[in-house]
């Protein structure tokens, strides 16, 4: 059902002929009168990595918090899995997912890196891993452990697994969370600024797992500050800016000779 | 049980729910307990009685034990209601948007995240509550249940040892008190397992 650990990971080869997992199409969103996503499409194929740079309030965390809907988009199409999320208008006539089932199917198929980690605290390291594995997609308790050890040996913390985060360094909190995004073994990953919250030394070793994933051919679509590791990751990158894409492409040309004058003042500014 | 009823309507109910719950601990809360327990006791045993009159029932007699647990189980969902919000707002909203991002449906979320991510921050609260029910049972005498304080009372009228006999209740209460924080030590600590010991953060 999932090919991720197949598919070619050869960086900027053309991959049209892979399944679109993700597609989102003219999306607005409004907080109030605020509009911060004016009309932004985009799409990941399988064993792409999407990299969405910008500045701060340019919406990439909402473009990103839109495609499972943590955020209600308030028009346009988003496609998961080739599953188009369907809405409705509420009383209020705010936009709500319209099939709430649908919804939690497409985000189990989703995992989600957050800024500032967000493991369960009243859970072990382990706990959290298989929590959802097991009361979500009904998989054997037994099973998931084993799994769940794997995948925490992958991000280096198997010696960690009945410790409780409050007691591990903002970078293994991060480790372990993308352990836990992986155990629902996702079509596509989502990460937001997963190594905005960390200290400078810390961040390299969330990288590293990330950039380890993306090697491998999973699909990821990441919001980052990292322009570097952006660079070398991404297949694709997409410049935010004031809530519409103001230029995309593969990352030679983004960093190497961006058009626009924004993106190029906005990568001296950070670079 | 109404606490966390209350609590999730309050905080997540449409507007309609939201203000019946604020109608209803805000009246509680109001009201002496005193008459409260006479208020639900006399007059809610009377419209119970008339509804089954009315669907053709028999009357039933609704003993003391039976009214006071219910009235008290009232004024404590009321006063748990708050205890109970102001834990659920303590947890870090990362936590359940987590569990949202990853599919939980709400009744899992419920069950698995937010109950035990808000029980470390509604104990203390419980507690004070428990051990307040715990001597409001005395009030329950003026509807006739024959708890600890009555008892004394009579005992202490009849044989005019007043001191002994209250001495004595006091040290029921107080016993009652300290198993109660014996077991509810053990609850608290077992809830706040994966949080570092404040002393140690200091």
């Amino acid at each position: 059902m999932i090919a991720q650990g197949t598919a070619p990971a050869l960086k900027h080869t053309a991959q049209n002929s892979a399944a679109e997992a993700i597609h989102v199409e003219n999306l607005h969103k409004k907080f109030g009168e605020l509009h911060v996503l004016k009309g932004v499409s985009l799409s990941a194929r399988d064993g792409e990595v999407i990299a969405i740079i910008g500045g701060s309030g340019s919406g990439k965390s909402t473009l990103l918090r839109c495609i499972n809907c943590l955020e209600n988009p308030t028009s346009g199409i988003v496609r998961v899995n080739g599953e188009e999320i369907r809405m409705k208008a509420d009383s209020h006539g705010h936009t709500v997912p319209a099939d709430r089932k649908q919804i939690e199917r497409i985000r189990s198929k989703l995992g989600m890196v957050f800024q500032n980690f967000n493991l369960w605290s009243h859970m072990t390291l382990i706990e959290n891993v298989i929590e959802v594995p097991v009361h979500v997609l009904g998989v054997k308790r037994d099973v998931a452990i084993a799994e769940a050890e794997k995948l925490l040996a992958r991000v280096g913390l198997a010696e960690k697994r009945d410790v409780y985060p409050a007691y591990l360094s903002g970078g293994q909190q991060q480790r372990a969370a993308i352990a836990r995004a992986l155990a629902i073994n996702p079509r596509v990953m989502l990460f937001d600024e997963p190594t905005s919250a960390l200290d400078p030394e810390l961040i390299g070793e969330v990288l590293k797992v990330i950039g380890d994933l993306a090697r491998e051919g999973r699909t990821m679509v990441l919001v980052t500050h990292e322009m570097k590791f952006a660079r070398e990751v991404a297949t694709h990158v997409v410049y935010l800016y004031n809530g519409l894409v103001e230029e995309e492409g593969p990352p030679e040309q983004i960093f190497g000779a961006p058009k626009s004058e924004r993106l190029k003042q906005f990568i001296r500014n950070i670079g | 049980m109404i606490g966390i009823c209350g609590a999730y309507g309050k905080l997540y109910g449409g507007p309609v729910v939201r203000d019946l719950l604020a109608v209803y601990t805000t009246i509680v809360r109001a009201v002496p307990e005193l008459v409260l327990i006479l208020l639900l006791y006399y007059a809610g045993t009377d419209l119970i009685n008339q509804l089954l009159t009315a669907m053709g029932y028999q009357r039933i007699d609704i003993s003391g034990l039976v009214a006071g647990i219910a009235v008290l189980g009232f004024v404590q969902g009321a006063y748990s209601t708050e205890v109970m919000r102001g834990a659920i707002l303590a947890i870090p909203q990362g936590q359940i948007e987590a569990a949202r991002a990853f599919g939980m449906s709400p009744g899992l979320l419920l069950r698995r995240i937010t109950l035990p991510a808000m029980l470390p921050f509604a104990i203390p609260g419980l507690a004070n509550l428990w051990l307040i029910a715990t001597k409001d049972t005395a009030l329950l005498a003026v509807v006739g249940f024959f708890e600890l304080t009555l008892a004394t009372r009579q005992a202490a009228g009849v044989t005019k040892a007043y001191l002994t006999f209250f001495l004595a209740a006091g040290m029921i209460y107080l016993l009652l008190t300290l198993v109660s924080n014996l077991i509810i030590g053990r609850i608290e600590a077992r809830a706040r397992r994966g949080m570092p010991s404040v002393k140690e953060a200091r």
